[in-house]
């Protein structure tokens, strides 16, 4: 397979992780050196770094869906600090290239965070997780081309190394806020992000099963969604795209190819088998040849 | 020990009805010898979705009754006990000797040694008996060590039946009073603990009755290792799914902190 240009991050081939679907520390201690050895990305996204750290929600955080799964994690984190003083080093240990991804609300928040992974040599590029509230509107920051490029104005003079905005796919025009990425100065864009979803009780009540109430609907259930949303940002913007939703083979990864995608990021199928990732890419690689 | 990159395909090689469950064995010729406590997660291969809801999408959570080296081909056989309860389970229930699944594995932390001297207090409730029945058979017989305890509840005589599944002597309680003991299988492990004998509690089954025996170790000082059930899309640390509240704030992840946890640690076991 040949290698790819990220917005300037080199990789090797185009198979990425969805931040937050993998989480390479806790692999390599179930699965040893054997995850080092056939590492299935190309470059590892971490799960969404924020400057304090999280819990996450209360359970139940899964909820099963007809070819996927509704999750409502809440995005634990160690925080910044805990991140850089115990996960980076394990992480930079890794076979590839690291992006980290970061989220905050306030502008003194992401200035935190992105000053912060951009020094460290460890970390190759940031990705921005924009599924987060804007304070004084209380919508998606992601959802919004203005919100977003006002996010993009604190963040993009603060790293000179590449930078991705995960969009949202809870947006009316996703192709408007990835134009606004673009003209903001992203170096790429990554979708889609999960689609909010629900799940009720079985027992009738009418309440949320889910502790966060709502949650973020993947897998395969939603790859023509995210397919069509990737082919409509490619239609709007010359950046690279980095296209996921539910792709579970290289014949999938292909069609996010075709539609415009630069990468391709498997999720939810690496909870079924954690291998996706290194079956895809050599799938890719071989039918290249 | 750590478990091989990926999910294998294995082929199921034994089937076998015990009233409500099934016992179902699967050779694993890449798999290797899985610990009392640890876990697999198992999908069949063919028809996984399109039952109740479309579901099951994700593998099923399942902590062995035995896990043996094959006696060929290679690698293991691995057993284990399902009760349908639910589409994933229905659709494992259906398998027959010689379909083919997915198996990943093992995962996990087993159950640990007790402090020497003291005697294991086993205690297991319903579809947890297969750990609990795994760790017996390890312990029986051994030298130089206390004789276990073992205690099995259920809802009524017919789920009993999985009690035939514990080597040796067990003490049954059903909550229909149909078979042994009428009342709660909690009743016998306070029994046994009145006993004043130093011990550490090992115990598998559903939530209710896990938090009933972790409130009892916790009030009597006693260590209790809980092997727990949750949902969970991985098995391996990657979904953040599965997690129980810790006394210490914050929460465990299941499957890779546990499923063996430490009752102490634990703010409660979730129904």
């Amino acid at each position: 397979m040949s290698a790819v240009d990220l917005g300037g991050l080199r990789l090797a081939h185009p198979v990425l992780n969805g931040s937050g679907t993998f989480d390479a520390i806790a692999a390599h201690r179930v699965f040893g050196d054997a995850l080092l050895e056939e590492f299935p990305f190309s470059a590892y996204v971490s799960k969404t770094i924020t400057l304090e750290p999280r819990d996450g929600n209360p359970p139940p955080r899964l909820w099963e869906t007809a070819g996927g799964m509704i999750n409502s994690i809440g995005l634990p984190n160690k925080g910044l600090a805990g991140y850089l003083e115990h996960d980076l080093p394990l992480l930079a240990a890794l076979p590839v290239p690291l992006i980290t991804n970061v989220m905050g609300s306030t502008a003194e928040e992401l200035t935190a965070l992105v000053e912060a992974v951009d020094d460290r040599d460890e970390i190759s590029a940031v990705e921005l997780n924009v599924s987060c509230p804007n304070v004084k509107t209380g919508l998606d920051i992601g959802a919004d081309p203005g919100s977003l490029a006002a996010v993009l104005e604190v963040v993009r003079p603060r790293t000179r190394k590449p930078l991705i905005v995960k969009l949202t796919p809870n947006t009316a025009d996703v192709a408007a806020v990835a134009v606004a990425a673009e003209a903001a100065g992203a170096d790429a864009v990554s979708l889609i992000n999960t689609l909010r979803a629900m799940a009720l009780r079985p027992d009738g009540s009418g309440a949320p099963w889910l502790g966060g109430r709502t949650g973020g609907m993947s897998g395969p259930s939603i790859r023509h969604v995210a397919l069509a949303q990737v082919a409509a940002v490619a239609a709007r913007v010359q950046i690279p795209i980095v296209g996921m939703g539910g792709i579970q083979s290289a014949a999938h990864a292909r069609q996010f190819l075709a539609a415009g995608a630069t990468c391709v990021a498997v999720g939810t199928e690496s909870f079924r088998d954690p291998a996706t990732g290194a079956r895809i890419a050599a799938t890719l690689a071989a039918h290249e040849a | 020990m750590t478990a091989g990159f990926g999910r294998r395909p294995v082929l199921v090689t034994g089937r076998e009805v015990m009233g409500p469950y099934v016992r179902l064995a699967v050779h694993d010729p890449g798999g290797e010898i899985s610990a009392p406590g640890r876990f697999h997660m198992l999908a069949a291969r063919d028809g996984w979705g399109g039952g109740e809801d479309e579901r099951p999408y994700l593998p099923r959570a399942l902590s062995p009754l035995r896990c043996d080296p094959a006696p060929t081909g290679g690698g293991v056989v691995v057993e284990f006990v399902l009760h349908d309860v639910g589409p994933g389970t229905h659709r494992l229930c259906a398998l027959r000797p010689g379909d083919p699944a997915w198996l990943l594995g093992p995962l996990g932390g087993g159950f640990r040694p007790a402090p020497a001297g003291h005697r294991p207090v086993l205690v297991a409730g319903g579809i947890g008996v297969p750990p609990i029945a795994h760790l017996a058979g390890t312990l029986l017989g051994r030298t130089g060590m206390q004789e276990p305890f073992v205690a099995a509840g259920f809802r009524d005589r017919a789920h009993a039946v999985a009690a035939l599944l514990l080597p040796g002597e067990a003490a049954v309680a059903t909550d229909d009073g149909s078979a042994g003991h009428a009342g709660r299988v909690t009743d016998l492990l306070e029994d046994a603990l009145d006993a004043d004998l130093p011990s550490t509690v090992y115990a598998c089954g559903p939530g209710p009755m896990l938090e009933a025996v972790r409130r009892i170790c916790v009030e009597r000082g006693v260590p209790g290792q809980l092997a727990l059930e949750s949902p969970m899309a991985c098995g391996f640390g990657a979904c953040f799914g599965c997690v129980v509240p810790l006394v210490e704030g914050g929460y465990a992840r299941v499957c890779v902190d546990g499923p063996v946890l430490d009752a102490d640690r634990l703010a409660e076991v979730p129904a």
